[in-house]
This record gives structure tokens, C-alpha cells and sequence, in this order.
């Protein structure tokens, strides 16, 4: 047991932060890194964060856990972990790349294809070309692979017609990963296929959804007629569904692992310290303090979870659904949070406003966000099917679409 | 950074694991908890001649000389069992105490007997309800004797001698006492837990000294405390992760509506909520036991933590333990009520989780 960096730790880092000195702006204590709330949306944000990505990878620094053949640098996760903790003390330009670079990419490194490699990894690493993942549709969200978007081959083409949901980055992204529906006589699992498809293609409607905390992250993606050649088929045709779980299993572990760019516990002490209550600031009052105790041991707790799970990954072991805890429980935590802060601030907590809401109204932003955090990449109520199911061993859920071919599974009257 | 035990202290687990599954069944915490005895002489004796009693007792005071690390893994496994001996007191308490705070002359007529297990070591504090601290101690330590009450004291009934804490002045020390001394009285008071034992114990000018040779202050006894809260931290988590297995056993095990009841949804979500509260616990509780094993400042906060962390895990775990085996879960026959009273007598003996995460906000913004 230690806690402390090991020689070669710590070595690491001292290279990670030279670097970062070299290349970037320190944050002062009290500020924020430009958080994710405004919207990624800004051509100006994207163009800055284009530029701070060519410029780690020029010197080494994208990527990192990506196999030197893709240009990445083979590093450790725990390598990944002391580089974050770093680059999280400098002002840089919001992650637009994440989705591509965390989850995509490892999915094309598993099943694509030696040509589909050389094509797409090196500028998805460099941030030349961003990347969308397209996986939800209106009437499959938790049961993702009820999906109905379809995919029917002509020739060496494929021609997609169908519609997906929640795709974040749609309007600004070069390529988008898709699971179809390749054959509705099989049972649901067994009859989808994953592309790659180009986002500027004809036949392709980008409809971006405004969220409850007014920003547009997510679209909705319209597809007539879209042809995809055969070349872009990652994966055998009809197995679509196990590149799509090595997604999911990636997409899970970077959601939990992330802090989230939100406010954190020192912002929440800070503001029971000038919240006043009868003269008195609240953070005097006990309740509150059992409640911001509650709130520091939890997140501790979620951190010293992602240590144990770094110390298993460093010794061999491979990333399990026991990264779900992470997402199950930090994201309603953060929610949590982000109401008491609200509660704290009596009636000032009302406004939203940047100029006069306390603490820049980061509390508000968060509390309008955070609900979505509970719903992307598995709700919390997927995510205890897959601990109880693939962590505890529990039986599975009754399927009432087992053994059904596709076409013949029952749906709501919303969804005919 | 590397926050697992090691592959020798992974042994030691081991060992003590397959040594206690056989000598202390569930069982044996029944009997004990069933009988009028205070705690099961056979496994102390059992555990003292594997000398577990002396984990962490240096070498040169007849110890193994092992570090924290070993002790919270015996401490984990004791858990499991719900093992009916005094080995937080003597071991995290008592023992600690003298290791931390003892002359060279108290640790050499104590330890020894304390790593055979020939004496049984307690820690005296609580007077009267509510959190003890520096203004409410009353028991008094003047000129070599000691006089006061202190209620409740765990093994206080069996103990050979106990750590108590008193007033020395206007400071606060910790005393040593025989608890066989003329001046002392004692009696067992009945427990929540009666595989676990309570006990008034009355000292009227009952002879006694100063650990260290001086009052350690209040700052001594949370650092005991501290230092005990770790420990006991692992004993809950061993025993939180035990219910949590049997319970899981259970609703495998256990048919309604033609389907084991484990696979409706209501009852996954619910085990893989509490399988979530005993990781986070328990990644608490590692935590802290780097920081107690290197004396790391850090130990402050994290002993805080891993205590709050784990005894509502335990307590949240033992109650649902009951709710999930349905009606027979609160029969006197199934074992869920053992761990039941077990959590809330762990929770009460060293402080409340309230007050842990008091202690937390006051250290934090120190």
C-alpha cells in the first residue's frame, strides 16, 4: 500500500509538468478551467482546442495510452491518471476529441480493419478530424440495441435511412460511428452492423436538441438514403452489437473517470462560508456540515475507487464493469450536490445570473446539467443491472424479445 | 501509487480467513452471544498462540513486529466472523496506546503479556451519553490514584488492565490501570450485542499511572482514537462484506413467483447499491490504512472517512440484510440479527459516524 508516487511516478510527472509549464497557462487558485457548460458549439472554441491538441501530439503528449503504432506513447493508466491530474491545473481549451479518442478509436483498434486504422487514427489523434458516435434513437435508449435505423446493402454500398438521438458534437464532426439494423429477421442482437460513416455525406439532416440547462451539445441525425461504401463496415456484417459493448465499456469508464469540469467540494465550502444564515455563516450550522462531510467521504471514496482500479489495471488486470460505480454514483452525487449548493443560497439561489449569482451561478449551470449525466452512456438504473448481473452474478432480467426475430418484437403504440 | 495489500499481507488473509472458518463459525458467535460468557476463551487462546495478538508489538516487547497494514487485515477477517473476543480492544486500543504512548517500563511489563494474549487490554472513556471530549471527562487522576465512573466500558468485565481516559489537572491524560487493583469495582452491563461484552467500571482511589509519565493532552487521545478508528474500520467492512455475500447466497437461493427472487429488479438494484456502499467503504478504509501504516498527516482525514464510510455501511448493510431475507430474517434462528447488533455496537463503542464527520469538517477547515 502506497499512496505516494513510485520513482518512476513521479519521474513522469515532473516531465508531464515541465511540459505543461512550458506550453500552458497555470490556473490561480479559485479559478476555473473554461467549463463545458457554455456549449461546445463555438467555432473559436473548437479551433483552440484543434490547436492545443496538434501541439501534444506533436511533442508526445496525445493519447497517450494508444499503442506507439497509432501514435500514441504505450503509456500506463496510471501514466493517464498523473497526466490528467496535471493538465487539470492548467487553462486549457475544453476536450471536444474525448468521444473519438476514448472511446471510438480503442473500438477501431479492436475491429477495424488494418486500412481503416492507417485511415482514421493518426488525425482522430491530432484533433484534425473530430469524431460523433451514433448510437441512440428515439425509441432505443437503455435497450440501444432495439435500434431501427437500417442499413441495406447495394453492391459495394450501403444505403441508410433511419433517425439517432442525443449525438453530441453532430454539427461540428468529420466522422460518425453508426450501429444499423442489417437484418430484422434475426433476434435483436444478432442483426446489427457498424460503420463508419462521413457526416457530410448527402442524405444527412443535423437537428441540434436544445437541453433544459439551454445548451445544444446533443442533436438529432436524420437519415434518407445515405450510402456508406462496404470499405467503412467496421467489423462482420450482422456483428455489429460486440463492437458497439466495447464502446459502451469505454464510453463508461471515461464518464465515471472524469471530473466532470463542474464545481467541487472546496467551491461548495467556500459558499457555506459566505452564505449567511441569521448572522451566522451556514457552514457554523451542524446539519450542514453532516451533509458536506457526507459529500467529501463520497467523493473520496469515488477516487480512491478509480486508485484501486488503476493499481488492478497496472498489474494486469483488464477494465470490468466494476467501472460503472464511478458513473452510478458520481454523477447523482454531483446532482446532489448541486442542489444543496442551491439551498444554501436562500433566495440568491433563484438566479442564474453570471454577474450576480454567487460563485458565478457555477451551482446553477451544474444543477441544470448534471440530470444529464445520469442518463448518458447508461442511465443509473442500467448501470445496477450491469453491477448486479456482470459484477454479482445475479440472474439476468426476463427478456420479453427473447428468442423473437427483430421484426416481430413487441413495441408501444409511440413507437409504430 | 498502489492502493491493494501486498501478496504477503494477500497470505495472510488467506490464512486467517481458513483458520477462522473453521474455528469461528458464525456459529461460535451464537453460542457466545446465546451463553453467559463474555467472549470465547478457546479462539483467544487460538489466536493468541498464532500470535495475531502481537501483530503489530515490536519484536524486542515479544510482538511479530509486523506494521498497521497486517493488523487491518486480521481486523478485516475478525469482521467476517463476527469473531466473540476482545480483539479491538486489546489490539487496537489498548495495545495501541502502549505502543504509541507508553514508557519503555510500561511497554515492557504490558506488551508481552498482550502478545501472548495472557492479558486482555481495554480503553475506558464514555461517562455518560453523548461524545466524550476534553470538557466532559469527569473520572480524575490525582497523585497515583484514579476516581471516577466510566459507562459504558467495552470488555471492561474481562480485561486485565484498562487505558482510561481522565483529567490530570487542568490536562487531559491517559492512565493505566489494573483492573484487579483494590479501588477498582466492575460489573457486566447487558450489551446490544452479548457477543460482544459492556461494562460499568468504578474506580474510588484505584492506583494507577500516567501512560508516557505525563498527560498526553486531548490531542493523545485522538490520536488513539484515530489510530483505533482505522482499525475498526476494517473489522466493520469484513463484517458488512460477510452480510452482504449471505444475503446475496440468500435471494439466490430463495423462489417467488416461480423465479429466485435475486433476479427481480427491486431487489438487484438494492444489492448492487449496497455492493456500491461497501466498495466505497472499503476504498475508504485502504486509504486510511496507508496513511495509519506511514503516519502520513493525511491520517487526520482519512481515519475520519474510513470510520463514517464504514459504520453506515455496516449498519445500512445488517438492516437490509434483515429486509431482504423477509420474515425469517428477523427470527432468532437465521444469523442476520447477529450482524445487526453487531454494526451498532461497533458504531457506538468508538463514536458515531456524526461525530467522525464532525470531526472531519473541524480538521478540514483547521
Amino acid at each position: 500500500m502506497d499512496f505516494d508516487d513510485t520513482a518512476e511516478e513521479a519521474a513522469f510527472r515532473a516531465e508531464a509538468r515541465a511540459w505543461l509549464d512550458a506550453n500552458a497557462e497555470r490556473l490561480q487558485s479559485g479559478e476555473r478551467a473554461p467549463g463545458l457548460a457554455e456549449g461546445r458549439t463555438s467555432p473559436d472554441l473548437i479551433k483552440r482546442a484543434q490547436a492545443w491538441q496538434a501541439k501534444k501530439a506533436d511533442a508526445g503528449w496525445a493519447c497517450i495510452t494508444w499503442p506507439k503504432p497509432y501514435g500514441g506513447r504505450g503509456a500506463t493508466s496510471i501514466q493517464n491518471m498523473i497526466w490528467n491530474q496535471e493538465q487539470n491545473r492548467y487553462k486549457t481549451p475544453s476536450d471536444i476529441f474525448g468521444i473519438g479518442q476514448g472511446m471510438l478509436g480503442p473500438t477501431i483498434m479492436v475491429h477495424g480493419n488494418d486500412e481503416q486504422k492507417q485511415r482514421y487514427l493518426r488525425p482522430m489523434l491530432r484533433g484534425e478530424e473530430i469524431w460523433c458516435q451514433l448510437f441512440s434513437e428515439p425509441a432505443a435508449g437503455s435497450d440501444l440495441a432495439g435500434l431501427r435505423t437500417s442499413a441495406v446493402r447495394d453492391g459495394d454500398e450501403w444505403i441508410i435511412n433511419g433517425q439517432k438521438i442525443w449525438t453530441t458534437g453532430a454539427q461540428y464532426c468529420k466522422w460518425g460511428m453508426i450501429v444499423t439494423r442489417t437484418d430484422p429477421n434475426a433476434e435483436k442482437h444478432k442483426g446489427i452492423t457498424y460503420f463508419i460513416v462521413d457526416m457530410q455525406a448527402p442524405g444527412i439532416d443535423i437537428r441540434p436538441i436544445k437541453q433544459i440547462n439551454g445548451a445544444s451539445g446533443f442533436n438529432e441525425v436524420f437519415f434518407t438514403d445515405v450510402r456508406v461504401s462496404d470499405k467503412n463496415r467496421v467489423g462482420a456484417v450482422n456483428e455489429g452489437w460486440r463492437g458497439a459493448i466495447t464502446t459502451l465499456m469505454n464510453e463508461r469508464a471515461s464518464i465515471g473517470g472524469g471530473a466532470g469540469g463542474g464545481p467541487d467540494f472546496n467551491d461548495l465550502v467556500t459558499l457555506a462560508k459566505l452564505s449567511d444564515c441569521d448572522g451566522e455563516p451556514a457552514f457554523a450550522d451542524p446539519a450542514v456540515r453532516q451533509r458536506l462531510a457526507r459529500f467529501y467521504i463520497r467523493l473520496k471514496g469515488l477516487q480512491y475507487t478509480g486508485y484501486r482500479t488503476q493499481t488492478a489495471l497496472s498489474r494486469g488486470a483488464t477494465p470490468g464493469p466494476e467501472s460503472s460505480i464511478g458513473k452510478l454514483v458520481g454523477a447523482p452525487l454531483r446532482q446532489e450536490m448541486a442542489g444543496f449548493a442551491i439551498d444554501l443560497q436562500g433566495a440568491t439561489g433563484a438566479m442564474i445570473d453570471h454577474d450576480a449569482a454567487p460563485q458565478e451561478g457555477v451551482w446553477q449551470q451544474s444543477y441544470l446539467g448534471t440530470p444529464g449525466l445520469r442518463l448518458a452512456g447508461g442511465t443509473d438504473e442500467i448501470l445496477r443491472n450491469i453491477i448486479a448481473e456482470r459484477v454479482l452474478g445475479l440472474p439476468p432480467d426476463i427478456r420479453a424479445d427473447k428468442g423473437l426475430a427483430f421484426k416481430d418484437v413487441p413495441t408501444g403504440p409511440k413507437n409504430t | 501509487m498502489n492502493l491493494d495489500f501486498s501478496d504477503d499481507q494477500k497470505l495472510l488473509k488467506q490464512t486467517a480467513r481458513e483458520y477462522l472458518s473453521e474455528h469461528a463459525p458464525l456459529s461460535l458467535c451464537r453460542a457466545v452471544l446465546e451463553s453467559n460468557a463474555a467472549y470465547s476463551e478457546a479462539l483467544w487462546k487460538g489466536i493468541a498462540a498464532l500470535g495475531w495478538l502481537g501483530t503489530a508489538i515490536p519484536e524486542e516487547y515479544g510482538g511479530a513486529g509486523f506494521g498497521r497494514l497486517e493488523l487491518a487485515v486480521l481486523a478485516e477477517e475478525m469482521g467476517r466472523c463476527l469473531a466473540p473476543i476482545p480483539f479491538s480492544s486489546s489490539a487496537y486500543l489498548a495495545t495501541e496506546a502502549l505502543v504509541q504512548f507508553g514508557s519503555a517500563a510500561q511497554k515492557r511489563t504490558y506488551l508481552p503479556k498482550l502478545a501472548t494474549g495472557e492479558a486482555i487490554g481495554c480503553f475506558a472513556h464514555a461517562e455518560k451519553p453523548g461524545e466524550p471530549g476534553a470538557g466532559s471527562i469527569a473520572t480524575a487522576f490525582t497523585k497515583g490514584k484514579l476516581t471516577g465512573n466510566k459507562l459504558p466500558v467495552p470488555d471492561g468485565d474481562v480485561a486485565h488492565f484498562a487505558i482510561v481516559t481522565a483529567k490530570s489537572g487542568d490536562d487531559i491524560a491517559l492512565t493505566i490501570v489494573d483492573l484487579t487493583a483494590t479501588g477498582v469495582e466492575r460489573a457486566a452491563v447487558r450489551s446490544i450485542d452479548p457477543s460482544r461484552s459492556l461494562a460499568r467500571v468504578q474506580f474510588a482511589g484505584a492506583p494507577a499511572q500516567l501512560l508516557a509519565g505525563a498527560p498526553t493532552g486531548w490531542t493523545g487521545v485522538e490520536q488513539l482514537l484515530d489510530r483505533a478508528a482505522v482499525l475498526m474500520a476494517f473489522e466493520q467492512l469484513g463484517s458488512a462484506t460477510r452480510s452482504f455475500e449471505i444475503t446475496r447466497e440468500f435471494t439466490l437461493g430463495r423462489y417467488a413467483f416461480g423465479r429466485p427472487i435475486a433476479s427481480f429488479q427491486a431487489v438487484k438494484h438494492r444489492l448492487a447499491d449496497l455492493y456500491v456502499e461497501i466498495e466505497l467503504a472499503r476504498s475508504n478504509a485502504y486509504y486510511a490504512a496507508w496513511a495509519l501504516s506511514t503516519n502520513a498527516p493525511e491520517l487526520r482525514f482519512a481515519a475520519c472517512g474510513a470510520r463514517a464510510s464504514a459504520s453506515d455501511a455496516f449498519e445500512v448493510m445488517s438492516r437490509e440484510m434483515i429486509q431482504l431475507h423477509g420474515g425469517v430474517g428477523y427470527t432468532w434462528e437465521y444469523d442476520c440479527h447477529l450482524f445487526y447488533r453487531r454494526a451498532k455496537y461497533l458504531a457506538a463503542i468508538l463514536g458515531s459516524a456524526n461525530h467522525w464527520r464532525e470531526h472531519l469538517i473541524e480538521r478540514l477547515d483547521a
